[in-house]
């Protein structure tokens, strides 16, 4: 039983919704920002998924930029999240509703 | 001396001056009253007044000048300036910009200057003591530009940019005292009814357009006066709608039944203005205009027989009218209509020189009559009703004179300006066989030495009015005094240019004119036959002249036993006809009606205002709803749709 | 066949701690289980063959970027959240577009790509050394590379002003 490009790609998918479910669920600030990270994992597994079956190691090259990435957005992230939490004493999304049209 | 102002300015530049200067004198005056308005400094009568005389008369004097020359011109008699530049076109025709000056111009252009300065002179004292001095002059000024273009322009566009000009004009002066709001209804009225002409002229313009279109070549000025009388041969078929239309214009601007209504109510500006704008120059436009385009019209005789009994018809009614108006100024207002139609009456007839010189007495002497109203009321404090006046050739000796003179004129007593065209102009009725139209006429004229012959019995002779103004201010402002005598000398040997052969005279002003118009379209008739009317016609008028003195100067008694006796006349003639009351009841009050519920309750209100601009807004709102639902200000909404939307595009790609 | 296996086990346990995350009510937890999934992750790309990639996945995610969480989620002394089933569930509108998109992956990948599974690709024999995507890092793309140093640079100033208290 081979192993192809496609369970790779599935797994992918799974994660992807999975972090999706997170963001649009969860009302925690931080946990809303883990789900980000699952969904960027999951771009992860396929760029090295695709670049195991298609001879080139430019897809690994970019997972590590997407790694960069992932830490330059944690470092934001989680500064606007205490600087929220100093805000609002609470890092939960629904409190903030100063966008009201 | 002329050779040597040639020298230094050439003829097309000195004729480019001619409205250039009222238009100089008319910003400078406009600008020094704005600039008045807005600041404490106000300009001197001294100054406003210097710029506003010396324009015209700077003018005059070139109008003289180019006169001398073109007298001396072997072949044309005429000077133009030639297209100075291209207004608009079209791929096949043009629209050039040009002045004229030939025998008909000339003679327009010196009666306009001419009489245009003297009651600019006038009006230096008349106006002396009203705030807007110089607004006055500016419009005054303004006037005379836009009628020196009407008269020199050459294409009937150009005249068409006068005609409007001269009516805006006259709007801004009958509203000139405007808080007064009767008088700035009297000038609405005036723009309004001037509109309607001007719809029938504007039309006219577009006939000829039309079918002078075919014959150009690319670059023809086909809307120039010469080039319509080159190619009058194609207008033939549209000849009569066109100067039908055209002389619809004329009825407007030159006050003829159907659209005098606007004239006697236009009295209610500044007594000079009636004079120059509303007796001695605008009015006679429509005059002017016909006389023009005299070959377009000899094309059309229905329209030169509708023009002829419009013409007798307004000189009839409108001197009926003037027989019991109490208002000094009334009377000359509607004596003015009533010579229009005379002048009218000798273009239907196809005498287009007698009308013109007509016009140019007629400028003498009723510019006269309407300085002297004005003299007499600024020395009654602006009381304007003849009741109240009576005995005043005491108190106002040259005005006397000088009104006198002009009622004589105007009567059409020999050998007064008025004799000898007025003379001609019935010679010619009778001549080229309208003997109806004679008829009316001669009686028209007899009316019109009575009703002037009353207005002089009543305000100069007989007692004072206990109940008018107690004091007369005496007349002893030169300015005033001046046009008065000069438009008087004027109006005694105006009318000697054009003394007929069979007076053994010379008729210069025909010979001169000869050139323009067709030759008589009927056979002269007898020399003998002519000089007896012509005594005949006299003896008509003073006849007249002796009854209207007789009853109002002598036994005023008599002429309120005669009102008492045809009283139901006496009514109709007071109410001048109903014409005003029948004009509100058709034409105003459902043109009123369906303004005010028609375009205004459902177009407006309902259907622009609450469905188009209340509907458009409700949609707004209605999105703006939508809209402000969708902003909850929850950051897992916004994901959501930031989801939903990247989800519609991906399956959309990869679809 | 034992990399097959391998494969199975690790996908199931990544799935399953992925899920754990979203649907754990303490922070602490979620951060746990989301140090789990990279663990696996990093797992499936040895699989992968991409040894430098799942190294990088175990040191930069598992150890410094969730360090960072774990140090903001004690910093706040967070309570843990109260997650109800209909909290975990959203609304309406986001059960019927989760469902409706996950059918579409599934079908996707069931139905559209059913011949892509059977046929298979042949992985080749590439790896993925420090070595080989070293050397590419810093020839192909060495300037990205470089503006990476500067997107950190922004990303650290960007932070400490943001976490700073703000100046009277």
């Amino acid at each position: 039983m081979e192993i192809t490009v496609h369970h790779y790609i599935v797994i992918s998918c799974l994660l992807f919704i999975i972090g999706i479910f997170g963001v649009l669920t969860r009302r925690n600030l931080l946990i809303i920002l883990m789900s980000v990270e699952l969904m960027l994992s999951a771009a992860n597994l396929a760029l090295v998924a695709f670049s195991r079956f298609s001879s080139h190691l430019d897809g690994q090259v970019a997972v590590l930029f997407v790694f960069i990435i992932a830490a330059a957005e944690a470092a934001v992230g989680l500064g606007i999240v205490i600087a929220a939490f100093r805000h609002t004493s609470g890092v939960r999304v629904t409190s903030w509703k100063e966008l009201k049209g | 001396m002329i050779e040597q102002l040639l020298q230094h300015i050439s003829i097309p530049t000195l004729m480019c001056l001619i409205p250039l200067l009222p238009l100089l004198g008319a910003i400078a005056n406009g600008k020094m009253y704005l600039f008045s308005t807005r600041s404490q400094w106000k300009p001197s009568h001294a100054l406003s007044g210097t710029i506003a005389v010396v324009m015209p008369l700077i003018s005059f004097l070139i109008v003289a000048v180019l006169f001398y020359i073109a007298m001396g011109l072997e072949d044309s008699h005429s000077v133009s300036t030639g297209p100075l530049f291209t207004w608009f076109g079209g791929t096949q025709w043009a629209v050039t910009i040009g002045l004229k000056l030939d025998q008909l111009s000339l003679i327009m252009a010196l009666v306009v200057t001419g009489v245009g300065s003297l009651i600019h002179l006038y009006s230096v004292g008349y106006m002396s003591h009203d705030d807007g001095f110089a607004k006055y002059f500016a419009y005054l000024n303004l006037f005379l530009f836009f009628m020196l273009l009407l008269i020199l322009g050459d294409s009937l566009p150009l005249m068409f940019v006068g005609w409007e000009g001269v009516g805006l004009c006259s709007y801004l002066l009958i509203g000139f005292w405007f808080t007064d709001i009767e008088k700035a209804k009297a000038g609405k009225k005036a723009f309004i009814v001037n509109r309607i002409g001007d719809f029938g002229f504007v039309l006219g313009i577009f006939f000829i357009w039309q079918a002078l279109q075919p014959t150009a070549q690319p670059g023809d000025a086909i809307l120039s006066f010469s080039y319509i009388s080159t190619h009058a041969a194609f207008l033939a078929p549209v000849a009569t709608a066109a100067t039908l239309l055209l002389f619809l214009g004329a009825t407007g601007k030159s006050a003829q039944i159907p659209l005098y209504v606007w004239l006697p109510d236009a009295m209610a500006g500044p007594t000079p203005v009636s004079a120059l704008i509303h007796a001695a120059t605008m009015v006679t436009a429509g005059i002017y205009m016909v006389a023009r385009l005299n070959f377009l019209f000899v094309l059309a005789p229905t329209t030169l027989n509708v023009i002829a009994i419009v013409g007798c018809a307004t000189a009839f009614f409108a001197a009926t009218m003037g027989l019991v108006q109490d208002d000094i100024k009334k009377v000359l207002a509607y004596s003015t209509v009533s010579q229009l139609g005379f002048m009218f009456l000798a273009l239907g007839v196809g005498a287009f020189s007698v009308a013109i010189f007509h016009v140019m007495t007629h400028a003498f002497f009723k510019a006269l009559l309407f300085l002297g109203s004005g003299s007499v009321i600024h020395a009654m404090d602006g009381e304007q009703r003849l009741s109240m006046y009576g005995g005043l050739r005491k108190h106002l000796p040259v005005t006397f004179t000088t009104f006198l003179i002009g009622t004589l004129a105007i009567a059409g007593i020999w050998p007064f300006a008025g004799f000898f065209s007025k003379d001609a102009i019935l010679w010619h009725v009778y001549s080229s066989g309208h003997f109806w139209l004679w008829l009316i006429a001669t009686l028209a004229a007899g009316l019109t030495a009575f009703y002037m012959f009353r207005l002089v019995g009543l305000a100069f002779f007989g007692k004072r009015n206990p109940a008018g103004p107690h004091h007369v201010h005496p007349e002893n402002s030169v300015t005033m005094l001046l046009p008065l005598v000069v438009l008087a000398v004027l109006s005694i040997i105006g009318g000697w240019v054009g003394v007929p052969h069979a007076m053994g005279g010379h008729d210069h002003i025909m010979t001169w004119l000869a050139p323009l118009f067709p030759t008589a379209l009927h056979e002269a008739g007898n020399e003998s036959t002519e000089l007896f009317m012509g005594l005949g016609s006299m003896t008509w008028g003073a006849i007249w002249a002796i009854i209207a003195w007789i009853l109002y100067s002598q036994h005023r008694g008599w002429a309120d036993q005669m009102a008492a006796r045809f009283k139901r006349c006496y009514t109709l003639l007071v109410n001048l006809y109903y014409v005003d009351q029948i004009y509100d009841a058709v034409v105003v009050q459902p043109l009123l009606w369906f303004s005010r519920s028609v375009l205004w309750q459902t177009v407006d209100a309902v259907l622009i205002d609450k469905i188009l601009v209340g509907g458009s807004a409700r949609i707004a709102r209605l999105f703006g709803r939508v809209g402000t639902a969708m902003e909850t200000g929850l950051v897992p909404h916004y994901v959501f749709l930031l989801v939903l939307g990247s989800v519609v595009v991906l399956g959309w790609m990869i679809l | 066949m034992i990399e097959a296996y391998l494969f199975y086990f690790f996908a199931v346990t990544t799935v399953l701690l992925a899920v754990t995350v979203v649907v754990q009510p303490n922070p602490i937890g979620a951060a746990v289980s989301l140090v789990g999934t990279f663990f696996s992750l990093a797992a499936l790309f040895v699989l992968l063959h991409a040894h430098f990639v799942a190294i990088m996945q175990i040191i930069l995610y598992a150890g410094a970027i969730m360090v960072l969480f774990i140090f903001v989620i004690m910093l706040l002394n967070l309570e843990p959240e109260k997650v109800k089933l209909r909290t975990i569930a959203g609304n309406r509108l986001v059960q019927g577009s989760a469902a409706l998109y996950l059918a579409g992956v599934i079908a996707l990948a069931f139905f559209g790509w059913r011949q892509f599974f059977t046929q298979g690709v042949v992985a080749n024999e590439m790896e993925g050394t420090i070595e080989a995507v070293g050397k590419l890092l810093l020839t192909d793309y060495l300037v990205p590379f470089e503006m990476t140093s500067v997107l950190l640079l922004v990303a650290i100033i960007g932070a400490v002003i943001l976490a700073r208290k703000p100046v009277e």
